[in-house]
Order: structure tokens, then C-alpha cells, then sequence
């Protein structure tokens, strides 16, 4: 196929042209910049808790009287709790739980020397020491979230205070960050004044919050009771028991709390959705009308093209070469539209930079656009009978 | 004239009703998702308090120092107990108000039924006045609660209507938290949106369009050691235990606000600011030097980002799509044009001036830009009601349909199709009458 005649019959349509290349590359250059976004909010959403979210529900209570001993009352409560039929086990939990929101987080370092660097330099910054999230609850609350232990044991019955905690179990993660190279378990970890003996190491589960991706699984478990006017029951049944619990128990399933936490990321993503759609369907019809106009203004000069010797198939690929050839200039244009406005949003939103390979991306799907809205305009075009050529209009 | 014009108009796009159709929806959908989006970002960053914004201030205090300091060196967002009340005693502007926030247990006087969670703030009697608090009944709690920790409750009309049938409930005692309170007064249908009084309240999408239930005095509140177990927010080392701890540490969580109505009171409370911080520092608690900021509550929503990212986002969305469906009209209306050179000859060889060419191809496109607007109109009336599906709900309870924003719609895509018609009408009328009528 040849391009030239292309070409300059574009130059006699400068400006047809040239809104269809704008066109292309506002589209071009919005979708680019919207495809990591999705992508972005799309594995942010579907990130795993490390709890078994399929088996847990939420009861809460809050309470009336300040000063009533709250652990004979999370004892009646548990027990309350446990005697609906289906519920495996059950467990009070401390304020920190993935997808809770919020933050719980206590500074820890790995030795004595580290504790002595932070509290000179009044930082952690720069240090060894960790600002991990603390999990808490009753005895067996490993097992009602379904951690899984994989080096050393789960808390001693005896263990569980309201006060000061001897003991911890930590995440890998955790573990790894604490202390590099070796393993973390027997080893003594110091929290202001109070030294606390690793004896477990349990698989990642995630913070309260996300942040970056390398701060996610900084949890440590501590067998401490939550002691606050209002607790938190977190309960443990069959997925398909979780309905008819929750109407014993008036609460929710840890799935509405997963749903709730990331509502305003599926937004996004609906939002971001639809509206790259309906800026591609725009696109497609701008050139499917502006194809049509083309097609029936040169249907006298398609006849002579058809009865000097051109097949339909030649006249079919003329148009989709054009087509081509607009688009491409668009996605030209787009690429570099797409790179200013990434870097005018840096400027207001925390985005990162523009991993390059949503490019080819957005220049195929670009193409593939291109080519289906020009098909039906083409093919009329294709099915111009020479005889036009011989009629005056 | 018009009228013919007009008629000609009309003429033209009925003679190819697949490009005005395929004009008018670009149109229309183009406007209606940049007035959905629109009417969503006027909602969400509106002025709470209009009449008032301007003369409120939210004071903070760096107690926290350098070590604990956040990566943009901004100090704490709330006070802690001891900065709060020496504020409130200075007594420097002209009403001054400390406040946070709180859920307690409603224990309602008829035992058979259930208590239910409420939620609401601890506040002093000068935020009503300060925040233009209306009352369908009774009023604030007066100084003496506010000195010595009276137990009095204000009551949203919702809660007053649910506890006793919004009849006479001035004077009446609420169970609260475990703690017995009087009805002094029943807020109106006072809400400003977003909650911006207290920090932890703002970026809660579920505290967006209730009106809080309760307000009760601050000392009242202390004395009762009312809190919620996870509004304040300690240094990492805090190791303190229980609520005398607490009122000593430097852990914050209160909000406070002060109404200063003249440039000259923001200048004189800046410096008092920093000589309170200063005198902090004489006595050995802050080693470092002031670092304390005086947000007007407009700047304060700025940055605490009270408008989320995803509306805002959503609108410059929009806007590439008007921009792109402009592009795809201008195009097509050139095409249109230029089609009916023949036309455009005949009309200037009998006479026709530019102008009159003008005038003509610009009503057309008018024309395709009111059935656009209409189009956009119901478009967005749609949007606009079916957005709980999209947004949040009570983020989409907030937007709302006004004259204002029906206008505007009909006005943007007007204004745009003649935009939009410019070029292409510029070219119709430099068509050369003596070319057209030569050639065929």
C-alpha cells in the first residue's frame, strides 16, 4: 500500500485531519493516564488480609458504665457468643485489625544499642528500630483469625495481661525488617523501658491501614486483653453460617468491613472506568462520522479508482490506511500529551511516574478503535460500483 | 430574519438526522458528565459556613517537636488537654472553643427499649454563637455549665424527635454514656457540610450529611472522662494508662477554633501563639523553637484535603471528555458545512452578505447546541440521582439540582456548540460565490 496518494489527499483535508489526530491524542493521552490508575486501585483492592475473611464476622458492644469489670464481662459475653450454634470459636479483639482504618502502632527496637541510638537522636528515622501495628486480643485469638504460626508457639494461657506484655509473636515481614539475616525467635526486643521475648513468627497479615507496599505486614501480636468500655467480638463460623449468626449476633461480616474499607477505591475505579469508555466511544464515532462525510464526498473519485482497475479490496484498504495513519499521528501526539499531563497531576496528587509499557497499551487499543469505527465507512467506500465514474452529479 | 434563518436550519439537520443526532448526544453527554461532576465538586468544597468562614481560625501548636514532627514539618492537627485549656483561659479572641468528638451509649427512660449508639462532640457554650448554631428550642447551656461542668445536653431535632416525639423536651433528662443529662436546647436543621469543627471527623465519609445528635460542655466531658478510645493521637513512646495520664500527656485530640474578625486580631493571636509557645519553651517543655500555624477554616479544609481526591479527579475527567466531544463537533459541523458550498454560493451570488452567512450557520449550530443542552439537562438530572450508586450515598445525598446548575448546564453547552461552530462557519462564509457557481 501506498502512502503518498494517502497523504496528499490528507493535505487537501488539513483540518478535518488534524481535529480527527487532536481527537485521537486527548484520548490517546487521557486513557494512558487513566489505565495505571485503575490498575493501581484494582490490585489495592483485591489486596489479601492474611485473616480468613471468609470465616470471621464482627460483633461490637460498646458500653454503658465506665468502671464495671470488663473481663467478667467479655467472659459472659464469650460465652454468650459461643453457644449459637455454628459459631466455632470466638475472641475479643484489641482496636487493631486489617482493614479497621486508624492506627495502633508502637516503636520497637531490635537491641539495647538501637534503643539508645533512638532515644539520643529522638528519632526513629535512620535506625533499626520498627513502628509496627499491634494486634491484641483473648487467649486464642490467633486461631479465630486464622493466622497460621510458622516457627515457634502461640501464647501460653498464662501470658494474657491487661497490662505490659512479656512475649510477642511477630510477622515474617517483621521479623526480616528487625533482624536481617537471622532468625528472630528467643530474640529480646526493646520497647522504651519494658524488653519483650520474641517466641513466634506467624505468616504476613496486613496493618490496619495500607500504606507503602513495604510497610503493609509490620504487625506484632501481643498477648495483651483489650480492657476498653466498648470490645470488639470477632467470631468464627462456616462462610455459609455467617448469615444466620450475624442475626443472633446484630453485627457484620469482616467481607462488609474488607467492602467498606475500599469503597471509595471501587468508586475510582467505576468512575475512571466509565469514563474512559465513554471517552473511547466518542472517539470512535468522531471518526466513524467523519469517515462517512470523507467516503460520500469522494464517491465520484472512488468510481474512477474502481474503473480504472482498483478492486474493492484496494479502495477497503485505502481508507483503513488512512485511518491508520491518522490514528498513529494521534498516538504520537497523545504519547506526549499523555507525559505533560502525568507530570501536572504529580504535581496536585500523589501519583507515581508513568511506567512506560501502558504506552504500547494505550497506542494498540488506539488502533484497534481506529480500525473498527473506519470498517462500516470503508466498506461503503469498497461498495461504490465503478459506474459512478460516468455519472455527472 | 431569525425565523428564516431558522426554518433553514432546521431544514439542514433534518436532511441528515444521523450527524445531527450523533451532534446532539455528542453534546449532551459531553455536558451532563462535566455538570454531574461539577455539581458533586460544588457540594464537596462549598464553604460550610459562609457567613462566617472568614473570621474562623484553627490554631495549632507544635508540642510534639522536630522528632515527631510529619515529613512537611506541620505540627499536630488537634492540641492536647493542657494547651486547649490554656487557650481557652487566655481568653485572647473574641470567642474561643474547644472541641472533639465522641460515641456514647443512649440509654432511653422507657426500659423497654433498646439503647443505641449516638454520636456527637463536647464543646463549649461559645460555639454556638461561633458557628451559627440555630435552635427550634431553648439554646446553649449559658457560662455557669461552662465553668464549673453542668450536666447539660443539646439535642439535634432528629434525636429530640426520637426520644420524645419532638414535644417538650426542654428540661427533660437523657441517659448518656451512663451519666444523666437536661435538655437545654434543640438545634435547628444546623449542619454544615463537611464537618469541619473537629479533626477525626472531616475525612469520615460516614459523618457526611447527618447532623450530629448531641453537644455537651467540654468540662462536663472531661469530668466524665468521655472520649473515644481511638480519637487521640500519642507520640510513640507514650506509655501512659488511663485518663488522668492522658489530661497530662501531650497526646492530641482536642480541636479548637477562635473567631477573630479583623486582620489586626489574626496578627495579635499569631503572636500570642508564639509567645505562648515561647513562654512553653522558657519552662522546659518544648525544646524547639515555635512552630505554630493559624488556619482560617478555609485553608484548614484545604489542607486537611477534605474533598476527596476521586471527585476532583473525576472532574478534570470529565472535562477531557467536553474537550474531546467539542473536537468531534467541530469536525463534524465542518464537514456539514462545507458540504453545502453549492448552497452557500447561490446564497451569496443573490446577494447574501458575509455576514448574513454568519449569522445563519452560527443559529444552526445554536440551534443543535439547545437540543444538545436539553439533552445534557435531562442527562444530568439522571446522573444526578442515580450518583448513590456511584459515590458514596451520603456523599451523593449532598448534591443536589438547583436552577443555578440547570442554567449552567443549558448555558455551557450552548456557549460550547458556538464555539465549537466558529471555524467551521468562518469557513462557510469565506466561500467564493464565483468558484461554486462555475464549476458543475
Amino acid at each position: 500500500m501506498q502512502l503518498r496518494p494517502i497523504l496528499s489527499s490528507l493535505r487537501h483535508h488539513k483540518l478535518t485531519a488534524f481535529l480527527l489526530i487532536l481527537q485521537t491524542a486527548f484520548t490517546c493521552a487521557i486513557v494512558i493516564n487513566a489505565l495505571p490508575m485503575i490498575a493501581y486501585r484494582i490490585e489495592r483492592t483485591s489486596t489479601p488480609s492474611g485473616v480468613d475473611e471468609d470465616c470471621l464476622s464482627l460483633a461490637y458492644v460498646s458500653g454503658i458504665q465506665k468502671n464495671v469489670n470488663q473481663q467478667a464481662q467479655h467472659a459472659t459475653d464469650l460465652d454468650a457468643l459461643r453457644r449459637i450454634p455454628g459459631v466455632e470459636s470466638v475472641a475479643v479483639i484489641g482496636s487493631g485489625m486489617p482493614f479497621k482504618g486508624g492506627e495502633n502502632s508502637y516503636g520497637i527496637c531490635p537491641s539495647a544499642s538501637a534503643m539508645q541510638e533512638a532515644m539520643s537522636a529522638q528519632s526513629f528515622d535512620k535506625t533499626d528500630c520498627q513502628h509496627p501495628d499491634v494486634y491484641n486480643g483473648s487467649p486464642g485469638f490467633l486461631q479465630v483469625m486464622g493466622l497460621h504460626l510458622v516457627q515457634g508457639s502461640d501464647f501460653a494461657e498464662g501470658d494474657y495481661s491487661t497490662g505490659d506484655v512479656p512475649t510477642a509473636i511477630l510477622t515474617r515481614s517483621l521479623a526480616a525488617k528487625l533482624y536481617p539475616g537471622e532468625s528472630a525467635l528467643g530474640k529480646t526486643m526493646f520497647q522504651g523501658k519494658t524488653q519483650i521475648r520474641v517466641i513466634g513468627i506467624i505468616d504476613d497479615v496486613l496493618r490496619p491501614m495500607l500504606r507503602d507496599a513495604g510497610q503493609d505486614h509490620l504487625v506484632m501480636l501481643w498477648p495483651q486483653l483489650p480492657d476498653d468500655t466498648g470490645s470488639t467480638y470477632l467470631l468464627r463460623s462456616a462462610p455459609g453460617d455467617r448469615e444466620r449468626i450475624l442475626n443472633e449476633a446484630y453485627q457484620r461480616t469482616f467481607a462488609a468491613v474488607r467492602h467498606k474499607y475500599f469503597q471509595r477505591d471501587v468508586t475510582m475505579i467505576s468512575l475512571l472506568i466509565a469514563s474512559g469508555l465513554g471517552l473511547l466511544f466518542v472517539t470512535a464515532l468522531g471518526i466513524t462520522g467523519l469517515a462517512n462525510f470523507w467516503v460520500q464526498q469522494r464517491r465520484r473519485t472512488i468510481g474512477i479508482r474502481r474503473a480504472i482497475g482498483a478492486t474493492r479490496g484496494n479502495i477497503l484498504r485505502y481508507f483503513q490506511a488512512e485511518n491508520f495513519l491518522i490514528v498513529s499521528f494521534g498516538i504520537v501526539l497523545g504519547i506526549l500529551l499523555a507525559f505533560a499531563l502525568n507530570l501536572t497531576l504529580m504535581n496536585f496528587y500523589e501519583l507515581p511516574r508513568l511506567p512506560l509499557y501502558y504506552l504500547p497499551m494505550g497506542a494498540v487499543m488506539l488502533w484497534l478503535l481506529g480500525q473498527l469505527a473506519v470498517l462500516g465507512p470503508a466498506l461503503r467506500a469498497a461498495a461504490v460500483p465503478p459506474v459512478v465514474a460516468t455519472r455527472s452529479v | 430574519m431569525f425565523r428564516y434563518y431558522l426554518g433553514l436550519g432546521l431544514h439542514s439537520l433534518r436532511r441528515n438526522p444521523a450527524l445531527t443526532v450523533l451532534m446532539v448526544v455528542l453534546i449532551g453527554a459531553g455536558v451532563a458528565s462535566s455538570m454531574i461532576t461539577f455539581a458533586a465538586l460544588r457540594a464537596l468544597t462549598a464553604d460550610p459556613l459562609p457567613q462566617k468562614s472568614a473570621q474562623l481560625f484553627g490554631p495549632q501548636i507544635d508540642n510534639w517537636g522536630p522528632a515527631n514532627r510529619s515529613e512537611d514539618g506541620e505540627p499536630p492537627r488537634a492540641l492536647s488537654y493542657n494547651d486547649a485549656l490554656a487557650l481557652l483561659n487566655a481568653h485572647k479572641a473574641l470567642r474561643q472553643t474547644a472541641i472533639y468528638q465522641m460515641t456514647l451509649s443512649l440509654v432511653p427512660s422507657d426500659a423497654k427499649r433498646a439503647p443505641f449508639t449516638v454520636k456527637g462532640y463536647a464543646a463549649t457554650e461559645a460555639m454556638f454563637a461561633m458557628f451559627d448554631v440555630t435552635f427550634i428550642d431553648g439554646g446553649g447551656w449559658g457560662a455557669e455549665d461552662d465553668a464549673k461542668g453542668g450536666s447539660s445536653v443539646v439535642l439535634s431535632r432528629r434525636l429530640s424527635q426520637k426520644l420524645f416525639g419532638g414535644v417538650n423536651s426542654l428540661g427533660r433528662s437523657v441517659s448518656l454514656g451512663g451519666h444523666d443529662y437536661r435538655v437545654a436546647g434543640v438545634m435547628g436543621d444546623w449542619n454544615p457540610q463537611p464537618r469541619f469543627y473537629a479533626e477525626g471527623s472531616i475525612n469520615i465519609v460516614s459523618d457526611v450529611g447527618d447532623p450530629p445528635d448531641f453537644f455537651v460542655p467540654f468540662v462536663t466531658a472531661v469530668n466524665f472522662q468521655l472520649n473515644d478510645s481511638w480519637g487521640e493521637s500519642c507520640v510513640s513512646d507514650y506509655k501512659g494508662v488511663g485518663w488522668n495520664d492522658l489530661l497530662r500527656s501531650e497526646c492530641v485530640w482536642i480541636s479548637f477554633w477562635v473567631q477573630l474578625p479583623t486582620l489586626a486580631d489574626v496578627q495579635q493571636y499569631k503572636f500570642f501563639l508564639d509567645g505562648y509557645a515561647a513562654e512553653q519553651g522558657r519552662i522546659g517543655r518544648f525544646q524547639w523553637a515555635p512552630n505554630n500555624r493559624l488556619r482560617s477554616l478555609l485553608q484548614w479544609l484545604d489542607y486537611v484535603h477534605a474533598v476527596p481526591e476521586e471527585t476532583r479527579i473525576s472532574f478534570l475527567l470529565a472535562i477531557g471528555l467536553q474537550l474531546v466531544c467539542l473536537v468531534n463537533t467541530v469536525g463534524l459541523l465542518l464537514a456539514k458545512f462545507m458540504r453545502r458550498r453549492g448552497e452557500i454560493g447561490v446564497r451569496r451570488a443573490l446577494g447574501a452578505s458575509r455576514r448574513a452567512i454568519y449569522v445563519q450557520f452560527l443559529i444552526e449550530a445554536g440551534m443543535v447546541g439547545v437540543a444538545g443542552g436539553l439533552l445534557g439537562l435531562l442527562l444530568t438530572a439522571l446522573g444526578v440521582f442515580g450518583m448513590g450508586s456511584f459515590f458514596d450515598a451520603r456523599v451523593a445525598r449532598l448534591v443536589h439540582i438547583d436552577v443555578s446548575l440547570l442554567g449552567l448546564t443549558l448555558l455551557t453547552s450552548i456557549v460550547a456548540t458556538v464555539i465549537a461552530a466558529l471555524y467551521p462557519t468562518w469557513r462557510a462564509a469565506q466561500v467564493q460565490p464565483a468558484w461554486q457557481l462555475k464549476s458543475n
